[in-house]
């Protein structure tokens, strides 16, 4: 129990500065009594004890499994496989993701009130489903991407950067309804347990291979799946619109 | 029974969103890999681990800091707070200095509790043997969230083209990358995507679309969104910022070393 508190300590100072912001700015700003403090004390210490747990489970799980995973692709030495892992680790976690859910439907929402997708129950679903899978595809593609980039050793800059070229180029062409939805897209794709798992297997996959940097080539998965959805998403509206 | 009720409610739908990166990873442990997870014990407590503490942290958030923090954002934005009771004119930019102000405050708050950043915080900082801490690293993305978050709700207000402040960036970027330490790059750029998670979305949707519902002129459906693709842009050029610091003081300070000699 010991070993606990001071991770526990830690997590409260992570969370203070929300407290802080909302206190100061109910009581201050707007001048108003904090509602049902006993909800929010209560709260508060949820939060903690989660963010604690989180951590710890990180350490403990996540990270050695995705690394452990990552070394055992580079000793079994085959590429189709690990590009197979690849594309189902983004894929499966996104397509399943509650904010992209969420995302999804606010956008058949607005694609419906633009007039470019019946307005009808059954064309917004099927306009959603639709975009749910556009993202997980850009995501699986983006991952796969990104190991193949770290076994090969390119500098990310010059794929970002052409990345970059691409969400430019389809902005242009893009219905402006969609530029939104698909600029937020990229952030909302990659979720909290994904991460560290993504994490784990490019660090882990790097230090596995002679002559690749860790810090230099291990990180940078994420950053391709939050881009790749932007330009598959204007894709998909240029077609759907 | 009701609290009991909610919490397995968010084990279950928290236990639903990891069962196919679960399903995924034992399947191709099993079936490609073949061989046994090394300390299979230990990484299922940490799932185990994992999964209640998220369940509680996404509980403790909907309960207590969700509804304020959304009821907030909608009396911030509210003209009668703006202008004061009774007053009604025309609304310009900086009548939302507060709005400004708590996108930033809540941008750099939420940042620094968001799990996925402390992840990659934690190993960039193993990665690194130290040379990336985990609070530079948290505090500099957390930075980065604010500014775009404040900027992102000037634009609401003002109602430009997201493209072009988007657009901008992109070249900030391009050009930072030129001159940043190439140690940085690529955690600079994942940096944008795990800002926007389970803390930061939540939040800032509602801030948003608050906005959006009550400046005149503008949509919910179309100027709501957006708020996400600056917290994501912004961390980029302020991790990329912090290393050029860290790599121009320390430069400053060898050179001042010389000099003394």
């Amino acid at each position: 129990m010991p070993s606990l508190l001071r991770p526990f300590m830690d997590s409260l100072r992570d969370l203070a500065p929300i407290i802080l912001v909302i206190a100061f700015f109910q009581l201050v700003v707007l001048q108003q009594p904090l509602p049902e403090l006993g909800a929010l004390l209560s709260g508060t210490l949820m939060v903690v004890l989660g963010l604690t747990l989180f951590v710890r489970g990180l350490e403990t799980g996540l990270f050695p499994l995705g690394e452990s995973m990552a070394y055992a692709f580079a000793r079994k030495g085959s590429l189709f496989w690990l590009l197979a892992f690849a594309f189902a680790l983004g894929f499966g976690t996104t397509v399943a993701e509650p904010a992209l859910i969420a995302v999804a439907a606010e956008a058949a929402e607005v694609a419906a009130a633009g007039g470019m997708i019946a307005n009808s129950e059954a064309a917004r679903e099927g306009y959603a489903v639709g975009l749910r899978i556009t993202v997980a595809l850009s995501v699986g593609f983006a991952i796969v991407l990104g190991v193949l980039r770290i076994l090969k050793g390119w500098p990310i800059q010059y794929l970002i950067i052409g990345g970059y070229l691409g969400v430019v180029v389809m902005t242009a062409f893009a219905p402006r309804e969609i530029i939104g939805i698909a600029y937020d897209s990229g952030g909302v794709t990659t979720s909290t347990i994904t991460v560290p798992l993504v994490t784990a297997l490019g660090v882990g996959l790097a230090s596995s291979i002679k002559g690749r940097n860790p810090l230099v080539d291990g990180f940078g998965l994420i950053a391709f799946a939050s881009l790749t959805p932007m330009i598959f998403v204007m894709a998909f509206g240029m077609v759907i619109g | 029974m009701e609290a009991l009720q909610l919490f397995l409610d968010t084990l279950l739908s928290t236990l639903r969103d990891v069962l196919p990166i679960a399903g995924i990873i034992f399947g191709f442990q099993l079936l490609v890999i073949r061989r046994p997870v090394a300390n299979l014990k230990k990484v299922l407590i940490g799932f185990g681990y994992v999964l209640l503490g998220l369940a509680l942290f996404l509980i403790g958030l909907e309960e207590a800091l969700f509804p304020l923090g959304k009821l907030m954002a909608e009396q911030l934005t509210d003209p009668a707070f703006i202008l004061g009771e009774g007053v009604s004119r025309a609304l310009l930019w900086d009548d939302y200095l507060w709005v400004y102000l708590f996108a930033f405050a809540i941008g750099f708050a939420t940042t620094l509790a968001e799990p996925a950043l402390i992840a990659v915080a934690i190993k960039a900082q193993n990665v690194s043997a130290g040379a990336i801490s985990v609070w530079g690293l948290r505090t500099a993305v957390a930075i980065g969230v604010a500014i775009g978050l404040a900027l992102g709700t000037y634009r609401i207000v003002t109602g430009t083209p997201l493209h072009y402040y988007i657009i901008a960036g992109y070249i900030v970027v391009i050009i930072q990358t030129l001159y940043a330490p190439k140690l940085i790059i690529a955690l600079a750029y994942d940096s944008g995507g795990v800002t926007t998670s389970t803390v930061t979305v939540p939040l800032v949707t509602a801030l948003g679309l608050g906005l959006a519902s009550t400046v005149p002129g503008r949509s919910p459906l179309l100027d709501g969104f957006g708020l996400i693709a600056f917290a994501s842009l912004f961390p980029i050029m302020s991790v990329m910022g912090y290393a050029q610091l860290s790599d121009w003081r320390a430069r400053r300070n060898g050179r001042h070393d010389n000099a003394g000699e």
